[in-house]
């Protein structure tokens, strides 16, 4: 591979664009489509069904047997809410792989010596999040009960592609939730992307066993196909 | 921190940037039960350090020594490895898989 095109697949990776590196094995020819060049592709139906997939692999066209390096990006969550949960949330998510930022904008709460290695925005989600640049690679969880805050990031959450959108709160809390979501235009259709209560059921209590299962959770939805078999 | 596949290419550029050679080892094709999913990485230096993994740990080894040959001749390979694979390769997987792993330079 070519320094400059591995290169370029690095600086695609970091600005979170999406990226697909065409390898002809026979030959070890190789080039670079870029998200926004896929459509233009004369490969674009394969190289768009690898990018949905987000999975490398080897598909057999007419110039030969080619490998699809497919590179999409890494996955971020945005927690709302810097509570005791999001303490442990923070190294369990970086440990996986994942990014992780916490917006909340009790300074109380989002101060630099309870989260010290973790970007942290101590404003109100309708401030940091247009910044923050959310997509269908972005994992939205909710962690304050506090509607003030939960609620004007789950409006933005539900109204972006991201890929899932969890919210702290028993059933009672999220009922509640859902009819304040209803009356403020919200179809069920859109109510239903929440996972409410958030999290796979491991029986979670302490802090981190919540963090565990919410990022099981998040795992789940980006691993499993929507019936639940492996992708 | 290395949890990705992705941040190991980031690790072979600093590498290649620091003036060393390397190679990336990519498993392209698995049969079976397989430990590492297609478009595992495994990156190496001319030394034989490596970061990463293609197998879990069944042919890391073999395909280290590989890839130093890789890096001299500066010739891409596709490597084979599998239970019915013995002959070729001193090294093969416990569980019954089988994968392939193509090793290519940075030029």
């Amino acid at each position: 591979m070519d320094l400059s095109l591995l290169s370029k697949l690095n600086e695609e990776r970091a600005a979170r664009r999406a990226a697909v590196l065409v390898t002809d094995i026979a030959s070890g020819k190789q080039r670079l489509v870029l998200e926004a060049d896929i459509a233009a592709d004369p490969l674009a139906v394969m190289l768009s069904d690898a990018l949905r997939m987000g999975k490398s692999g080897v598909v057999e066209t007419p110039e030969g047997k080619l490998f699809l390096t497919v590179q999409a990006p890494i996955v971020r969550i945005i927690a709302i809410g810097a509570v005791h949960i999001s303490q442990a949330l923070v190294p369990m998510a970086q440990q996986l792989g994942f990014d992780i930022v916490i917006v909340d904008p009790r300074t109380a709460f989002a101060s630099p010596e309870r989260f010290p290695k973790v970007e942290l925005h101590a404003e109100w989600p309708d401030v940091a999040l247009p910044n923050l640049g959310v997509d269908r690679y972005t994992a939205f969880v909710m962690l304050t009960h506090d509607p003030k805050i939960d609620d004007p990031a789950l409006h933005i959450a539900l109204k972006s592609s991201s890929f899932y959108i969890g919210a702290l709160g028993s059933r009672k809390t999220h009922a509640t939730r859902v009819e304040r979501l209803k009356e403020a235009g919200f179809s069920d259709e859109d109510i239903a992307r929440i996972h409410a209560p958030i999290g796979l059921n491991i029986g979670g209590i302490s802090p981190a066993e919540v963090a565990l299962s919410i990022l099981a959770q998040i795992t789940a939805k980006l691993r499993l196909k929507p019936d639940g078999t492996r992708a | 921190m290395l949890a990705s596949d992705d941040d190991l290419l980031k690790q072979a550029e600093d590498w290649r940037r620091a003036g060393r050679d390397v190679a990336i080892a990519t498993v392209v094709e698995t049969w079976g039960s397989a430990p590492r999913p297609v478009g595992s990485h495994l990156i190496i230096d001319a030394e034989g350090n490596f970061m990463g993994s293609v197998s879990g740990g069944c042919v890391e080894g073999a395909v280290v020594t590989e890839a130093i040959d890789v890096i001299e001749s500066g010739a891409p390979k596709l490597l084979e490895f599998g239970v019915a694979n013995e002959t070729a390769w001193q090294v093969g997987l416990s569980c019954g898989g089988r994968i392939s792993v193509y090793v290519e330079k940075v030029a």
